[in-house]
């Protein structure tokens, strides 16, 4: 760094003379652009890229390495018709849809909160940005130690009364809602959802609320015309991330869910560890509609980050 | 908002944050808990003499997590330097479509192209070795290191490896002392989400190592399928220290604004 400092200023004066000259025995631009992608794209394409078409493949009924029988759309009308893949998808949609909802609030919520806590600021974002680096693993064993019909949350519901005894606590993990799963998630999604939150509403939002409160605004408008246009753009991106990664993750539901119904990504390893390799092309199918939901999701992710980059000053 | 209200508000998101560590903590030291206790009656350091046991699993599956995530975080900084750069530097036709080849492998989950991949990995005897799952987390680490170190590149002046040049520099010396320092914060976050995402991964793990690379979230999977959970816990705690405290160290490069925050979703 010092030494970027100490030239900056006497070589901008000189001009670019023997860099031109230098410049002449570079790779032309469009093929040094093409040299640094190609490391992290070969390895997109041939395994990302590769292993979808591999997937998609799969699913029409092609077998790498073994005669192939049957091709066609088989695979995709029988999950179609399946009972346990039906329940499947509307499981999978609510509790993502439930649990994005929730962070959303809670993370907003909590933003707002933590940013006027004064000298507690410090302490209340660091607490609230503890679950971040906790692996999901990590936090679905915390619920079901917390939620599970003998776990603490029924215990100190039993001291204080509002339960009464073994049984009488509602059940939450391996239960057909899935509230242990929508738990989880949101425990550790909106301090996520939260962090994007609090970013967003350092940047000079405090002063831009001040005017609007000389200029007469009450809390409800202030909060709706000058505080929420902040939030909104990162606060939606950030929720499609969190939206996604629920929609695809496989521990969670795996460990506090129950066997019917249980989300896309369970059914999905399911059929594909089963012994009967005529369920691998429908486990191809499933987990080609996750990607391709997925995939669309960041379709929409890109397009509102850049609106948004464009919308910035 | 009233002072009473928003302290309220504090107290039931720390109550919030903090509950669900509560049990994990007390059940691995606990040797008896009967149900409607709050506090275990007995006590046991049988979770840590596992943890620390020189001969046992968990620190084995220790050091496999810890090569395999150090080597994932390495090659990804490596690649992404590369395709960063471009990404930062350049203004090309296609940008979109790669930014769009990049973020897909971070979301898409990577079970749904590591079961087309799985046949391959077996056929080339890829299957079942450290290399093979190395390989396979490296397909959603490295986009995630190119984007990351591409909205670092974005906001670095070229000119000044120019001037360096023209001192007299050669690239190696450009790049260590003029480059490297300017996007230190950008590939330190990088290869830190990059370490996170392999620590922390199970279903690629499982597919290509096959149960023969036992790694940590391998290793605690199979304790919390079992009826004791004292273990679990125990083993839970080693596994969520690190990512604790590698992200403690590295908050002041961290902010909500940076591009890197995709990261925390991932994990």
């Amino acid at each position: 760094m010092v030494l970027t400092e100490t030239i900056a200023a006497p070589v901008a004066a000189a001009g670019a003379g023997p860099a031109s000259a230098r410049r002449r025995w570079r790779v032309p631009r469009r093929a040094r652009v093409a040299l640094l992608l190609a490391p992290p794209l070969s390895i997109v394409v041939v395994f990302f890229l590769g292993g979808f078409s591999q997937a998609v493949a799969q699913s029409f009924g092609y077998v790498p390495f073994l005669p192939t029988g049957e091709v066609g759309l088989g695979a995709y009308r029988d999950a179609w018709a399946d009972p346990a893949v039906r329940a499947s998808i509307g499981l999978t949609f609510r509790i993502s849809f439930l649990a994005t909802g929730l962070a959303v609030v809670l993370g907003v919520g909590a933003a707002l909160l933590i940013r006027r806590s004064g000298r507690f600021r410090r302490v209340a974002s660091t607490v609230f940005q503890s679950t971040l680096p906790v692996p999901h693993i990590v936090g679905a064993l915390s619920m079901l130690l917390l939620l599970q019909p003998t776990g603490f949350a029924a215990r100190v519901g039993d001291a204080a009364g509002i339960s009464e005894g073994q049984g009488s606590f509602p059940i939450l993990t391996g239960d057909r809602f899935g509230w242990a799963i929508v738990a989880e998630y949101v425990w550790k999604e909106a301090p996520f959802i939260g962090v994007v939150a609090l970013s967003a509403l350092s940047s000079g939002v405090a002063e831009l609320e001040d005017a609007a409160r000389t200029l007469g605004a009450g809390p409800w408008a202030r909060f709706r015309r000058v505080t929420l246009p902040v939030l909104t753009p990162g606060v939606l991106a950030t929720s499609i991330i969190a939206f996604a990664f629920s929609f695809g993750s496989f521990e969670v539901p795996s460990l506090l869910g129950r066997a019917f119904p249980s989300t896309l990504p369970v059914v999905a390893y399911e059929r594909y560890r089963d012994t009967d390799l005529t369920s691998r092309p429908q486990a191809m199918a499933i987990s080609v509609a996750i990607a391709v939901t997925i995939g669309a999701l960041v379709l929409v992710y890109i397009a509102l980050v850049e609106r948004s980059g464009r919308r910035a000053p | 908002m009233s002072g009473i209200r928003r302290s309220v508000g504090l107290g039931l998101l720390v109550v919030g944050i903090l509950v669900p560590f509560v049990p994990l903590a007390l059940t691995a030291v606990s040797s008896g808990w009967r149900y409607p206790a709050l506090v275990p009656q007995t006590f046991t350091g049988r979770g840590v003499a596992l943890v620390f046991d020189p001969d046992g699993e968990v620190l084995a599956a220790l050091l496999t997590s810890f090569t395999i995530a150090v080597t994932v975080a390495v090659v990804a900084a490596l690649v992404g330097l590369c395709g960063g750069r471009a990404l930062g530097l350049h203004r090309f036709r296609g940008r979109r479509l790669v930014q769009f080849l990049l973020l897909a492998p971070v979301l898409v989950p990577g079970f749904a192209v590591t079961f087309g991949l799985q046949v391959f990995f077996i056929r080339y005897g890829l299957a079942d070795t450290v290399p093979g799952v190395v390989l396979v987390h490296l397909v959603p680490t490295i986009p995630y290191v190119t984007l990351v170190l591409g909205a670092t590149f974005a906001s670095f002046d070229v000119s000044y490896e120019e001037q360096a040049r023209v001192l007299g520099a050669g690239p190696v010396r450009t790049f260590v002392s003029v480059t490297l320092p300017a996007i230190r914060p950008g590939l330190c976050v990088a290869a830190l989400f990059a370490f996170l995402i392999s620590w922390s991964e199970y279903v690629l793990t499982l597919l290509i190592g096959g149960g023969t690379i036992r790694t940590l979230p391998l290793l605690l999977f199979s304790y919390i399928g079992s009826a004791d959970l004292t273990e679990a816990a125990s083993v839970s705690l080693v596994f969520a220290l690190p990512p604790l405290v590698l992200v403690v160290a590295a908050s002041r490069y961290l902010t909500g604004a940076q591009s890197g925050v995709v990261g925390l979703g991932r994990l």
